[in-house]
């Protein structure tokens, strides 16, 4: 490839294009990244990428489903958004996925797609599609650029709302003829959002009385959700739990947000949390919910969901409380600055040490538990190997189903910022390019993905990046031949009848992997594990590993579909 | 229970859409919208009515209202001192002899006949939901073969007794 000599950004007697314009103002967004796939209506964009010399990198996906999940990986790692560009048409709709996923995730994402010229809008000319329609609903917010004059305002304005209040992923499409028309050259990107003021700081009277009611609990538990980690509040939140000695339960997406490893720890709760987390929560008679939104995979049935306790909850987003589970002490606020307004508010210690020791009991009666299988890996078994392996201190991003439950069972989180799973949607194919994004995001990190066989086959496309960018990602493919979470739910709750879940005929992953030009592993016993993980998390490159388990094998425990979270199944080895 | 919210928005391409696909996706039952330009340029009044079955869902329309980007302000009205209307056009079925039969009937309304032709009659009325509601029914006899409502518009009176207009804080995420 030629490459011509880079044009010195925007002297200002020259004419520039709308393209110009948008380049310059993702320079003024301090963007490091940009997740992209060319096509006709952004021609004049990738064009501009061409001609500019610019601070940030643009990575070509292999598709705009896996790129988007790449953007939405880096954004969970790095707290940055994930910038994202792609054609109109069947550009845009292979994003949707991605788009609705980040919006149920909270997760910030600025998506800019192409669009047909305006003087063509509305006449199903080639490649439109009508994006403003379809991701109305899927955004937090959405808007078409009308004006070359209103492009640099509009950028800046999606990412103040994408990234401020509730993160989530803000969509601007622009027509090909805004992004071709010339113009002087005037860069205006001041904006005001008059309907949008998120509330950061808590009511003061809020913080007194939910102050007041942890003093009097005798059966206090918190719930740490996404929302610690977004807010950056893991540090207070530990240091709030240790002061009041108050014993923690985390959300999947929680995970992290305090450390598994910390003695007020009971794990994740909800539907294959942990016993003792279930029942702290069933038991409680305060529930204090940090960043967390009640769903219905945490909550079991409603109405067995914490029957005794006076609920608090600390949101950003005012609609998520009292949406799910009426609420005693409403504190609309970023969770970092309620707990900061918590711990600055000196309170008196509420004796709650028989309560501790109940905890703790179940904690020990009645741990996460597994077999080994005769001849094969046991999965459980396999993620604490990684998890020994990597020090505990990987990045690990998951696909969706049995690995995805294990991982987060197994995987001991003790920090923030490093777990990157599908939660809100539960969308397959969302671990391998997730863990690509996270790479690019946080190239010094070890990042680990843990994925189904049958998951991964539906971006598996994006090993190509992993090679062309020489990305050490490690891939474990927690190969059970099966799409096992759906195939344990016909065990368990449709007689066995095992309707198109068995996957008989999977591709050769190795050689896939080779395909790719990226290295690939097969592992088919335990005594073989410890000995490959060395190897791999000291090479220094992407590496995929076939690892079998028993396709019997099931996620225990388990709160079936309708029950509440004090009736779980499978919470003792099965005999 | 019946709710009338008025919603206060930037006037942008999509807002509506925005709105009422919201309210269809978390199922709110929406007897009516209206919308159009306010004072102040920019800025467009919308108004619904609702039927909510308890507070917890009335809360969650309010908050979900707030949350769009381009709402400024929501408030619930209904038991304030207000001015609701709304417009109804009925074409009923009528001949010369029944002409005046009708007239009797709209009169105590104020509506008032604004088209005629040899069967039929069109009937323009203003007025709170239930009067319109009452002249639809008495009118229903002589055959409706077109009814168009426009949907609740409202605000308050000047003059407000004691208590303050719940404002739902401009909360937004
Ligand atoms: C196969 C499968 C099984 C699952 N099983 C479980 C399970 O057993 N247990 C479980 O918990 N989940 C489970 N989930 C995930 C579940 O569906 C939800 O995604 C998860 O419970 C949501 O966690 P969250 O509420 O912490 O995070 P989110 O859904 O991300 O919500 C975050 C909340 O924090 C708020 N917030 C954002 N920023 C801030 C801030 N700065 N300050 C304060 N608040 C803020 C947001 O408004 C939101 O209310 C499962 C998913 C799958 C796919
Ligand atoms: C895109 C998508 N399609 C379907 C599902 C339903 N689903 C949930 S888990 C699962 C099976 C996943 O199988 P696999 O990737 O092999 O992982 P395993 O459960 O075996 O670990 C399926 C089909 C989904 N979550 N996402």
């Amino acid at each position: 490839m030629k490459v011509k000599e880079k044009q010195a950004a925007f002297a200002t007697d020259e004419k520039v294009n709308g393209a110009d314009l948008f380049i310059k103002a993702l320079v003024e967004e301090n963007v490091d990244t940009v997740f992209g796939y060319p096509g006709g209506a952004v021609l004049p964009i990738y064009d501009a990428l061409f001609r500019h010399e610019f601070p940030f990198e643009h990575i070509l996906f292999r598709h705009e489903q896996g790129m988007i999940h790449a953007a939405e990986g880096y954004a969970r790692v790095t707290g940055k958004p994930g910038v994202v560009i792609a054609t109109s048409g069947p550009g845009a709709t292979n994003l949707i996925t991605g788009i609705t996923d980040a919006m149920m995730d909270s997760l910030p994402l600025v998506v800019f797609t192409g669009q047909v010229s305006k003087s063509v809008i509305g006449t199903d000319a080639f490649q439109e599609a009508d994006v403003m329609g379809i991701t109305t609903p899927i955004t937090k917010y959405n808007y078409q650029v009308q004006n070359i004059a209103d492009l640099p305002a509009t950028v800046s304005k999606a990412f103040h709302i994408a990234t401020t209040g509730r993160p989530g992923p803000v969509l601007i499409d622009i027509p090909k003829n805004i992004s071709q028309e010339m113009t002087a050259g005037d860069f205006d990107n001041k904006f005001t959002v008059p309907g949008y003021q998120p509330t950061m700081n808590p009511n003061p009277l809020q913080i007194r009385k939910l102050a007041t009611a942890l003093r009097n609990a005798k059966r206090p538990v918190l719930l740490a959700g996404a929302g610690v980690t977004i807010a950056d509040g893991a540090h207070e939140l530990k240091e709030f739990a240790e002061k009041y000695n108050i014993p923690v339960v985390n959300t999947l997406l929680g995970l992290g947000s305090f450390p598994g490893s910390n003695p007020l720890s009971l794990g994740m709760g909800g539907m294959h949390g942990t016993y003792a987390a279930n029942m702290a929560m069933y038991e409680a008679d305060l529930l204090i919910n940090i960043g967390a939104r009640f769903d219905d995979r945490l909550t079991g049935n409603t109405e067995h969901f914490a029957p005794n306790a006076k609920v608090a909850h600390i949101d950003i987003d005012p609609a998520e409380i009292g949406k799910i589970i009426s609420t005693d002490i409403p504190v609309v606020a970023d969770a970092k600055k309620a707990l900061n307004a918590l711990l600055s508010d000196e309170n008196e210690q509420s004796n709650h040490n028989a309560w501790l020791e109940k905890l703790g009991a179940n904690k020990k009666d009645y741990p996460l538990w597994y077999k080994h299988s005769e001849d094969k890996i046991s999965p459980q078994w396999l993620i604490k190997q990684i998890h020994h392996a990597s020090n505990g201190e990987a990045i690990v991003a998951t696909d969706v189903g049995q690995h995805q439950m294990w991982a987060a069972q197994f995987y001991q989180f003790d920090k923030p910022h490093n777990w990157i799973t599908s939660g809100g949607l539960g969308t397959m194919g969302f671990g391998l390019p997730a863990a690509v994004g996270a790479q690019i995001g946080r190239p010094d990190d070890t990042v680990v993905a843990i994925l189904g066989d049958g998951g991964v086959q539906m971006t598996i496309q994006e090993l190509a990046v992993l090679a062309d960018k020489n990305l050490p990602v490690k891939v474990f493919i927690v190969n059970n031949e099966a799409l096992g979470m759906v195939r344990q739910w016909q065990e368990k709750f449709h007689g066995e009848r095992y309707s198109e879940s068995l996957l008989t005929k999977n591709p050769d992953f190795v050689k896939l992997a080779e395909g790719f030009g990226v290295r690939g592993l097969k592992v088919e016993r335990e005594e073989d594990v410890p000995e490959l993980l060395e190897d791999i998390f000291s090479y220094d490159g992407p590496v995929v590993v076939d690892c079998r388990i028993d396709w019997k094998e099931k996620v225990f425990p388990m709160i079936a579909p309708g029950k509440g979270i004090h009736e779980m199944i499978g919470v003792e080895v099965e005999k | 229970m019946r709710r009338i919210i008025t919603a206060v928005v930037q006037n942008q391409s999509g807002v509506l859409n925005r709105i009422t696909g919201m309210l269809n996706k978390r199922q709110f039952n929406i007897e009516s919208i209206s919308v159009g330009t306010s004072e102040t340029e920019g800025i467009s009044k919308m108004t619904f009515v609702v039927d909510v079955s308890d507070q917890q869902k009335l809360e969650q329309l309010t908050k979900q209202l707030n949350k769009q980007i381009e709402v400024l302000k929501v408030s619930d009205i209904t038991d304030k001192a207000i001015v609701a209307r709304e417009l109804a056009l009925i074409k009923v079925g009528s001949n010369a002899q029944l002409r005046a039969e009708i007239q009797g009937i709209i009169t105590p309304f104020r509506a008032s006949i604004i088209d005629v032709s040899k069967e039929s009659l069109a009937i323009q009325v203003t007025g709170k939901p239930d009067k319109i509601d009452a002249l639809i029914s008495l009118l229903k006899p002589y055959g409706i073969k077109e009814l168009t409502r426009t949907g609740v518009t409202a605000f308050l009176r000047g003059q407000q007794p004691e208590q303050q207009v719940t404002e739902i804080h401009s909360f937004s995420i």
